[in-house]
């Protein structure tokens, strides 16, 4: 019996809706399972610090959200709606914080303003004290870096938002007889407000799901990410398993309640609109005072990022109570190179953070191809939700999962014992990578025309031919977007590996974090620098194509 | 005439109420056929079948005796321009021309270059085979669009309106051109459209395709005067439809439904009375809306100085159809 095509596309849907189920679902049910178990469940229910840690996981998400949109969104109006001298290369300084991976702006933050950090010393100069002036550590800590990395967000978002309003709308409110605080409140935040929906939502998500910021700064003060990792640390694996289940459905709660909030683009609906013309700022005093405090914060932006390079220049053991360092060279970057045991955590990572994102690229264009000829009203495909799933939950709540997916030898069941091997962590950053490739590649399949594939196959080129000839090259920029985000989120990541690395396969996270605590500094510096400028570059590679 | 493309039955259900077919044609070597219909006549769906985009529920095509019902597209031999041209954007027009040649296109000389020059001399192209075609015009496009359809020297080819995306003061000349090119070439084409004029103008033949049916596959002037049913009739250039005693008048039979062109209504001294109601002057003629004793309106062409508006006139056809009444 012959297959005809519609039962090999149904095979091929069945095949990898079947694969990343058992990628994406399959964890997480085994997860649930083992957290059913009564004394876990009761060591939780009457331990504080567990009540304690679950309720600061959810405050600091939402101080994070009020700083973050605190920040953001007044900066972007002044971005968007206002001209001053230097506003083009300030509003693109502006989104430095990022192309700095998670855990290398914790760090640059720490030797910024931690206790023995250059403002702390600074300060102690100037004033002649014997001591630190302050110690950072705590929710403080954990909020400032929070609000840096993630005003990003909203200053994004909502300068998007503002992109699109039509300015004649607001025009008619003020016809109307709205003064200028009315048609902000009536009308523009209305309509920007899928954009600042959109913003709350990833904010809460990333600080929900923030590891490397409570790892570092949070002392006594735990979230559930760290309580995760230290409860399974301390080998009780049942309760980090209940910990994590805990976390997901916060996570899974918090997705609910603010998409809900999301509705619909009615911008898209009214469709077209005219720019809004930028107003120049004409008092003089003024002007230069925006100017002013536009270039000190993008000073302030750049800070971490110069003083990572700063300390990355600073040999072992030459700096100890100087305001600043009294040697610089480049001896740092030498050693990573020449000794065998420093540069392999950065091919780890390399060759890890390739396959991976290889991996995810992969799929999304198996998925993409198999869901490109469905009508655009039809229902959400279950490969589109699966492959969406992994961006819902923390990433400590996957590495929990495949760990313990993944420790039991049971081929019937499809599970083997990849913990302890090198294969593990690559697995992992693939299911983090899957939303990432996933979107932009579908996007990608979208915006293809479906008559240029027709036009392939009626000039006798097969499936296969026209998939390579015509599909591949218009989808390259799409792959190039997709495909950089992901590798820099993997080459960067810190939260699931510290979760599942094994020695021969350490990650250049994990190797900073060692680093700091033998106290070389400039190697873990210097390890930060590498992963920056790597992350820099890829996304510029990719942005440009 | 021996037929070269066969359609047989050819079915394709698409909801439960949508159903296009069977349809059943027979197209000689050469020829040019019109596929002509109202939007969801199902025209665009035959092609796409033909084309083996679409996979048909029952029927057979078949090519110089040869099946290729179950043939997937690339296996058809058969070119087809897009409305939209599909010209691949990330390949400049010498690639795109040589998509189908088995080959690159870029190697100076060889026999793909030739055939590729040999394709753009033949849409008036020559020398912009290294051309982005974002650059090209619409018009230009459309060339290019069909020198890569017809390179692969295609056993039949396919259009997808045509002309439909050009400026309306290019169409005219575009038709000729393309006329004049197919029949030089002398390929076996069928073309979708839903403009009459562009049907006459560039089809040997025309099949009129209604609700999914084929109503008639006939020469322009047999359409137009020996329409097959009332559709074709009223689809096919101006027509005036009575019933009744303005029906009878005019030469019909009882119970019958006429159809009569303005152009074969003329004013006489005796025949069916009326008022004239309005009158549209288009140059060289005038039409006139005439409201009937029995209150039927109808429009007669005739010279402009033939009646004023208000007078009241007596009309003759000089040549009407006679139809069944259609079961509604």
């Amino acid at each position: 019996m012959s297959v005809t095509p519609r039962q090999r596309r149904a095979l091929g849907e069945l095949a990898l809706t079947l694969l990343l189920a058992w990628l994406v679902v399959y964890p997480i049910a085994i997860l649930t399972l083992g957290a059913a178990d009564r004394e876990a469940i009761h060591t939780f229910v009457t331990h504080p610090g567990e009540w304690g840690a679950l309720w600061a996981s959810i405050w600091i998400s939402v101080a994070s959200v009020v700083l973050a949109g605190g920040i953001g969104i007044p900066l972007a109006f002044l971005f968007e709606w206002l001209d001053f001298p230097g506003r083009r290369t300030l509003g693109t300084l502006i989104a430095l914080p990022a192309v700095l991976p998670p855990f290398v702006g914790v760090i640059a933050f720490l030797f910024l303003y931690g206790e023995s950090g250059f403002v702390a010393r600074a300060v102690q100069a100037v004033f002649g004290l014997e001591q630190s002036p302050w110690r950072l550590q705590g929710a403080g800590a954990i909020l400032l870096v929070h609000a840096y990395s993630m005003y990003v967000y909203f200053y994004l978002f909502t300068r998007a938002g503002l992109a699109k309003l039509d300015w004649s709308m607001l025009e008619a409110a003020q016809a109307l007889g709205a003064g200028r605080w009315a048609t902000l409140r009536r009308v523009t935040l209305p309509l920007i407000r899928p954009s600042l929906a959109g913003a709350t939502l990833l904010v809460f998500m990333t600080a929900l799901g923030s590891f490397s910021a409570p790892y570092v700064f949070g002392g006594g003060f735990r979230v559930m990410t760290t309580q995760i990792v230290a409860s399974k640390l301390n080998g009780e694996l049942a309760l980090a398993t209940v910990e994590t289940v805990v976390l997901a459905l916060v996570a899974i709660i918090g997705l609910a309640l603010l998409r809900r909030g999301e509705g619909d683009d009615v911008l898209v609906a009214l469709g077209k609109g005219t720019a809004p013309r930028r107003r120049p700022i004409r008092r003089a005093g003024v002007r230069g005072l925006a100017t002013a405090a536009g270039w000190l914060f993008a000073v302030l932006l750049l800070l971490p990022h110069l003083t990572l390079g700063l300390v990355s220049l600073v040999p072992y053991g030459t700096w100890t109570t100087e305001t600043l360092p009294p040697v610089v060279s480049l001896v740092n970057y030498q050693r990573l190179f020449a000794e065998p045991a420093r540069l392999e955590p950065l091919l780890n990572s390399a060759w890890m953070a390739a396959a991976s994102t290889l991996a995810a690229l992969a799929l999304a264009l198996a998925a993409g191809e198999l869901l490109r000829r469905r009508s655009p009203g039809a229902w959400r495909h279950p490969i589109e939700s699966l492959l969406a799933l992994p961006w819902a939950l923390p990433g400590t709540v996957f590495a929990i999962a495949l760990a313990a997916t993944f420790s039991v030898h049971s081929p019937l069941t499809l599970r083997w014992v990849l913990v302890g091997s090198v294969a593990l962590l690559p697995l992992a950053y693939v299911v983090r990578n899957l939303p990432i490739t996933g979107r932009a590649v579908l996007a990608g399949f979208r915006q293809l025309d479906p008559a240029l594939e027709e036009a392939a196959a009626s000039l006798g080129a097969g499936r296969w031919a026209a998939f390579r000839r015509v599909t591949l090259p218009l989808l390259t920029p799409a792959l190039a977007a997709g495909g950089s985000l992901a590798f820099i989120a993997a080459l960067g990541d810190f939260v699931t590996s510290i979760v599942l690395y094994t020695y021969d396969n350490r990650p250049i996270s994990i190797e900073i974090m060692s680093s700091l605590r033998v106290s070389e500094l400039g190697i873990a510096a210097a390890f930060g620098v590498i992963l920056m400028v790597a992350s820099a570059l890829v996304l510029g590679v990719g942005a440009r194509r | 005439m021996t037929v070269f493309l066969e359609v047989a039955e050819l079915t394709k259900q698409w909801a439960h109420t949508v159903t296009v077919g069977p349809v059943s044609l027979g197209i000689g070597r050469g020829e040019i056929v019109a596929l002509l219909g109202p939007s969801g006549s199902g025209k665009t769906t035959i092609l796409r079948l033909l084309a083996g985009f679409e996979t048909p529920d029952a029927g057979r095509i078949a090519v110089e005796g040869e099946d290729v019902t179950a043939a997937p597209p690339a296996g058809r031999r058969f070119g087809m321009v897009f409305q939209h041209y599909a010209l691949f954007p990330h390949l400049d027009v010498g690639e795109n021309v040589a998509f189908g040649l088995g080959g690159r296109g870029k190697g100076e000389g060889g026999p793909v270059a030739s055939k590729v020059a040999e394709a753009l001399a033949l849409v008036d192209l020559v020398g912009f085979e290294r051309r982005p075609v974002q650059e090209l015009s619409g018009g230009q496009q459309q060339r290019v669009a069909l020198a890569r359809a017809l390179a692969p020297e295609p056993r039949v080819l396919l259009l997808d309106e045509p002309l439909s995306n050009l400026d309306p003061t290019l169409r005219e000349r575009t038709r000729r051109e393309l006329r004049a090119l197919i029949q030089r070439v002398g390929i076996t084409t069928l073309f979708v459209t839903h403009e009459q004029e562009e049907a006459f103008d560039l089809g040997d033949r025309v099949a009129v395709l209604n609700a999914g049916k084929l109503e008639q596959l006939a020469t322009p002037d047999e359409l137009y005067e020996r329409p097959a049913t009332l559709f074709v009739a009223t689809f096919v250039g101006r027509a005036n439809v009575l019933r009744g005693p303005a029906a009878r008048a005019l030469g019909g039979r009882d119970g019958e439904v006429v159809v009569v062109r303005p152009e074969r209504l003329r004013f006489t001294d005796a025949g069916f009375p009326g008022i004239v109601r309005e009158r549209r002057y288009t140059g060289p003629a005038a039409f006139y809306v005439v409201e009937g004793d029995d209150g039927a309106r109808f429009e007669v062409q005739a010279e402009p100085g033939a009646a004023r508006v208000g007078e009241r006139v007596y009309v003759q056809a000089a040549r009407m159809i006679g139809f069944a009444e259609p079961a509604s």
